[in-house]
C-alpha cells in the first residue's frame, strides 16, 4: 500500500516542481529511468517469489542505476555512446519483458 | 535477485509441485491446498513494513525521475530522434539559408555604406557649398564682414574731391589686397559700384554721401595703410593743392563691414553652362 502511495506521490512531485534536468544529466536520465524499472520489476517479482529483502533491493536498484549511467558515459567517451546505450536499452528491456513473465506466471498461473 | 530464473526461485517449502509429477497439468492439485500463494502474497504484502517504505521511496524516486524525463524528451525539439538523413538534410538547409542570408548581409552592408558614402560626399558638398556663399556673400556685399583692416577719413571742406578721387582710392585699396570696403557706413563697394559726381558731395550707387569720406576696408592693414599713403597716393592727392583737405589713415585690429549691397535681379546676364560640368 505504501509502495503504490510513494509511486502516486512520486509522479505528483514530478509533475509539480517539474525540475530541471542537469545538462550533464540529460544523456543519463532515460537509460536510469529503464535500469530503474527493471529493478522494480525484478523486486515484484523477487517479491511474489517470497525472497523479497529490502537491503538487496536497494543495492541492486543503485547499483543498475550506476552501471546504466556508467556504461553510457563510457560509450559517450569511447564514441559509441547511441550504440552502447541501445544495447543497455535492450537488454534491460528483455530483462523486464523475462520478469514480467514470471510474474505473470505467480498472478495468473500462466 | 531478477538474476534468478523463474525455475530456479521457488525456495518456498509451501509448494511443492515439482515432485510430484512433470505432467502437464501441474498445477490441477495444488491449487485448493493453497490458492495462487503469491496473490497471497501480494495481499498481505500492503502491511505497512520497513520494506514497504523503503520499496515507497524508491518508486516515489522513480517516478519522478521517469515524469520529469518525459517533460524533458516532450520540450525536446525532436532532433534527437531524426533520422541521420533527416539531420543531413535538415543541417544542409540550415547551411544553406546561412550562406543565402550571409550574402544578403553583405549586399545590405555594401548598400548601406554606399548609402553613407553618397550622405557624406552630398554633407561635403553642401558644406562646401555654404563655404562659397559666405566667400561669394562677402565678395558681392550681402553679407556683413568684419576683420582687420584700416579706416581712412578725408576731410574735403572745399568740397573739391571727385568721384575720380575716391575712385582711386577704392582701387588702390583692392590693389594692396582689400577684401571688403564701406564708405561711411552706408555704401558697400562691390563690383557694379558706381561713383558720380553730385557737388557738394559724390552719388555712390545712388546715395549721395558728403564729407568726411571714411572708407573702411578690411585686409592687410598694413598693406592698406602703405598703399593710402604711398607718395602720389591717396593721402597725397587729397592733403595737395587740388583737394586741400585732410587725411587720416588708422589701422584697425578689427574692422566692421555693416553696409550691405541688395543684389539685383539679372535682366540678361544668364549662367552659360560650365564646360568642365
Amino acid at each position: 500500500m505504501i509502495a503504490v502511495l510513494g509511486l502516486v506521490i512520486g509522479v505528483v512531485i514530478g509533475l509539480l516542481v517539474a525540475p530541471d534536468v542537469p545538462e550533464w544529466a540529460q544523456p543519463y536520465l532515460p537509460i536510469a529511468v529503464v535500469a530503474a524499472l527493471d529493478a522494480v520489476f525484478g523486486a515484484l517479482r523477487a517479491f511474489l517469489d517470497g525472497i523479497f529483502d529490502d537491503k538487496v533491493f536497494v543495492v541492486s536498484f543503485v547499483s543498475n542505476v550506476l552501471i546504466a549511467a556508467l556504461i553510457v558515459y563510457l560509450g559517450d567517451q569511447l564514441g559509441v555512446g547511441s550504440q552502447l546505450s541501445t544495447g543497455v536499452v535492450v537488454v534491460l528491456g528483455i530483462r523486464i519483458f523475462t520478469n514480467m513473465a514470471a510474474i505473470r506466471r505467480h498472478i495468473f498461473r500462466a | 535477485m531478477s538474476d534468478d530464473t523463474p525455475e530456479t526461485s521457488k525456495p518456498d517449502p509451501v509448494e511443492q509441485p515439482h515432485p510430484d509429477e512433470p505432467t502437464p497439468m501441474p498445477q490441477a492439485k495444488p491449487k485448493p491446498r493453497t490458492p495462487n500463494l503469491a496473490l497471497r502474497r501480494l495481499r498481505t504484502g500492503f502491511k505497512p513494513s520497513r520494506g514497504q517504505a523503503i520499496v515507497a521511496v524508491v518508486l516515489a524516486l522513480v517516478a519522478c525521475v521517469a515524469v520529469v524525463q518525459v517533460r524533458v524528451n516532450r520540450a525536446d525539439d525532436g532532433y534527437q530522434n531524426a533520422r541521420r538523413e533527416d539531420l543531413i538534410a535538415i543541417l544542409d538547409g540550415l547551411g544553406q539559408n546561412t550562406r543565402r542570408l550571409e550574402s544578403e548581409i553583405a549586399e545590405l552592408e555594401e548598400r548601406k555604406n554606399s548609402l553613407s558614402s553618397s550622405a557624406d560626399k552630398a554633407q561635403t558638398a553642401r558644406e562646401q557649398a555654404e563655404a562659397q556663399v559666405r566667400t561669394l556673400g562677402i565678395l558681392a556685399g550681402t553679407l556683413p564682414a568684419q576683420g582687420p583692416g584700416v579706416r581712412i577719413t578725408l576731410n574735403d571742406p572745399e568740397s573739391k574731391m571727385t568721384s575720380s578721387n575716391l575712385l582711386d582710392a577704392i582701387e588702390e585699396l583692392r590693389d594692396a589686397g582689400a577684401e571688403a570696403i564701406q564708405i561711411n557706413g552706408a555704401a558697400r563697394v562691390v563690383a557694379s559700384t558706381d561713383f558720380v559726381d553730385d557737388a557738394p558731395g559724390i552719388r555712390i550707387d545712388g546715395q549721395k554721401l558728403n564729407s568726411p569720406y571714411v572708407i573702411e576696408a578690411i585686409g592687410e592693414s598694413h598693406n592698406l595703410a602703405e598703399a593710402a599713403n604711398f607718395p602720389g597716393g591717396l593721402v597725397s592727392e587729397v592733403t595737395g593743392p587740388q583737394v586741400g583737405g585732410t587725411a587720416e589713415v588708422t589701422e584697425l585690429p578689427q574692422v566692421q563691414i555693416t553696409a550691405l549691397h541688395a543684389p539685383e535681379e539679372h535682366r540678361y546676364a544668364r549662367p552659360a553652362p560650365s564646360p568642365t560640368k
